[in-house]
């Protein structure tokens, strides 16, 4: 067995979600390149074209769920290489929330565009 | 069998001329990553357009969202900045599932060769899509 080398430390749960979500990404990632480059030209875009796939629920879910695995293993990667780069103490502390605070942003205002390109409000 | 190496840090770039494959696997790991979480943040800005579209009623067309997208499909510089997010978005998809099995232990005596197969499948799949992402733009 190969004397196994990781330079992530810390919490365990974090590594074994980068993972995971990365197995999702690879399949994810590679339909979204398709769908909107191949099967539909990017150039050929509409709100109409956008809203009609957005209106279906498994679509939206999917989208959804990409947004927030990508925005997951996007910021954890982030601070994950600032970790590699020795990243300690209290600016650890600091980078460690201002992440946070700015993948959660991102995500609230992705569920923000998904809802108005499918057409939903809330009332 | 196995056996680990002292290479020295790969954080040290100084010394790109002595990396062997894996370190520079890391390394196009690295930059593909903060590309990619880059252009995600860029992307939802962009596709923001779609809120004040939906107020205005955009089932008409000419809508801000629909015009920012064709007017940004319109300029050449775009389509070729496309190409590489697909060359980032491919090479860090290859090298992660090649990274995925690594974390497996599987096949670490080849992880030299993977990472050639990676960036030779990614330069394959990339010169293969370039007619698709510049329809219409040439």
């Amino acid at each position: 067995m190969a004397e196994r080398y990781s330079s992530f430390r810390g919490n365990g749960s974090l590594w074994l979600l980068q993972r995971l979500t990365a197995v999702f990404l690879i399949g994810i990632l590679a339909f979204h390149f398709m769908l909107l480059h191949f099967v539909n030209h990017a150039a050929e875009i509409t709100f109409a074209g956008t809203t009609a796939r957005m209106q279906q629920p498994g679509y939206f879910a999917t989208m959804v769920l990409f947004l927030a695995t990508g925005t997951f293993h996007g910021v954890n990667g982030v601070y994950n290489a600032l970790l590699n780069q020795g990243l300690d103490g209290t600016a650890r502390t600091v980078v460690k929330y201002g992440l946070a605070i700015v993948g959660l942003a991102l995500v609230i205002q992705g569920i923000r565009v998904a809802m108005a390109m499918a057409g939903v409000t809330i009332a | 069998m196995s056996q680990s190496y002292d290479r020295g840090a790969v954080e040290d770039f100084g010394r790109w001329r002595e990396f062997s494959a894996g370190m520079w696997a890391w390394v196009f790991h690295k930059f593909t990553g903060w590309v990619l979480v880059g252009y995600l943040f860029t992307h939802i800005a962009v596709l923001s357009t779609a809120i004040p579209a939906a107020e205005g009623g955009a089932a008409a067309g000419g809508d801000i969202y629909t015009t920012t997208l064709q007017g940004l499909e319109s300029l050449l510089v775009v389509r070729f900045l496309e190409i590489g997010l697909l060359a980032v978005a491919v090479f860090h998809i290859l090298n992660g599932v090649r990274l995925l099995f690594v974390d497996l232990g599987v096949g670490l005596d080849s992880q030299d060769k993977s990472f050639y197969a990676s960036v030779i499948l990614t330069g394959a799949i990339v010169v293969a899509s370039i007619p698709t992402f510049l329809t219409g733009a040439i």
